[in-house]
């Protein structure tokens, strides 16, 4: 056998358990971008990761701005962690960088979802944090195909060239 | 960089094989750099291309979400006319530069 032999990846499956801004992109933009590469692309979403496909939450994101040593402020300087504690200030830089974001033609995390299930990418609810929260189906959005435990979100992970990333 | 003849027609690849001068390019080059792929071109791939091409010429960035509100092909028709690459073939038959977009 060839030593360079590629082995492309077959498929992706990822799980997003944090809600922040951030982590909910990172996973939204792997997940398109594997789809875009013609990799099949499995999405599970549990605890606060749920933030990110429930239709209440999905739109106004927030980052962190305490507690986030690589927040800064505009120009660069450090960002003070008693300013990011001021009632208003984590919305107010949320939004800024969601408008950023919007600047590179990032979508909204409705539209992503769509980009994603529109290439065939499948997006699935954890059963237990979807109880734990008090959701149901209705609360979350259309592109979510379904509620499923995580041993059937496993049992779509088959393959031996399949990934899991956890986000 | 390495020449190539697609169609008849002598052009430069990259090494992914993307046309490195997209003047080199016509329809025929495109339907050979298909066939490679897999895809038979329509009237709509070239539409998409036409308009892909368009808008590298006029230097501007290109994601799958700004084909999709170009009015030409929705986001779920662009894959199914480019299964498995809705960017990065279409890019490679458009004779244009490999996508560097994420989104």
């Amino acid at each position: 056998m060839d030593a360079k032999e590629k082995k492309p990846l077959e498929k992706v499956c990822m799980i997003c358990a944090k809600g922040s801004l951030e982590d909910i992109y990172a996973t939204l933009v792997m997940a398109n971008g594997a789809v875009m590469e013609g990799i099949e692309t499995k999405v599970f979403f549990t605890f606060f990761g749920l933030d990110g496909i429930n239709k209440e939450t999905m739109l106004s994101l927030h980052t962190a701005t305490t507690g986030n040593p690589a927040m800064r402020m505009p120009g660069g300087l450090p960002f003070p962690t008693m300013l990011g504690g001021l009632p208003g200030v984590e919305a107010g830089v949320s939004k800024m960088m969601r408008k950023q974001m919007e600047e590179l033609d990032m979508p909204p995390v409705d539209e992503f979802l769509e980009l994603i299930t529109a290439g065939g990418g499948e997006i699935f609810a954890c059963k237990l944090a979807v109880d734990m929260f008090k959701l149901t189906k209705e609360d979350l959005h259309e592109e979510v195909s379904d509620i499923i435990t995580i041993g059937e979100f496993y049992e779509m992970c088959d393959g031996d060239r399949t990934q899991i990333i956890f986000t | 960089m390495a020449e190539k003849t697609i169609a008849g027609v002598q052009v430069n690849v990259s090494e992914d094989g993307y046309l490195e001068d997209m003047s080199q390019w016509n329809e025929d080059v495109a339907k050979g750099i298909a066939e490679e792929i897999g895809i038979e071109l329509t009237d709509k791939h070239f539409e998409v291309l036409n308009y892909l091409r368009e808008k590298t010429e006029a230097e501007e960035s290109l994601t799958i979400r700004g084909v999709g509100k170009s009015g030409i092909v929705t986001v779920k028709d662009l894959y199914k006319l480019f299964p498995k690459g809705p960017l990065k073939f279409s890019s490679k038959i458009a004779g244009i530069p490999k996508p560097t977009s994420c989104i």
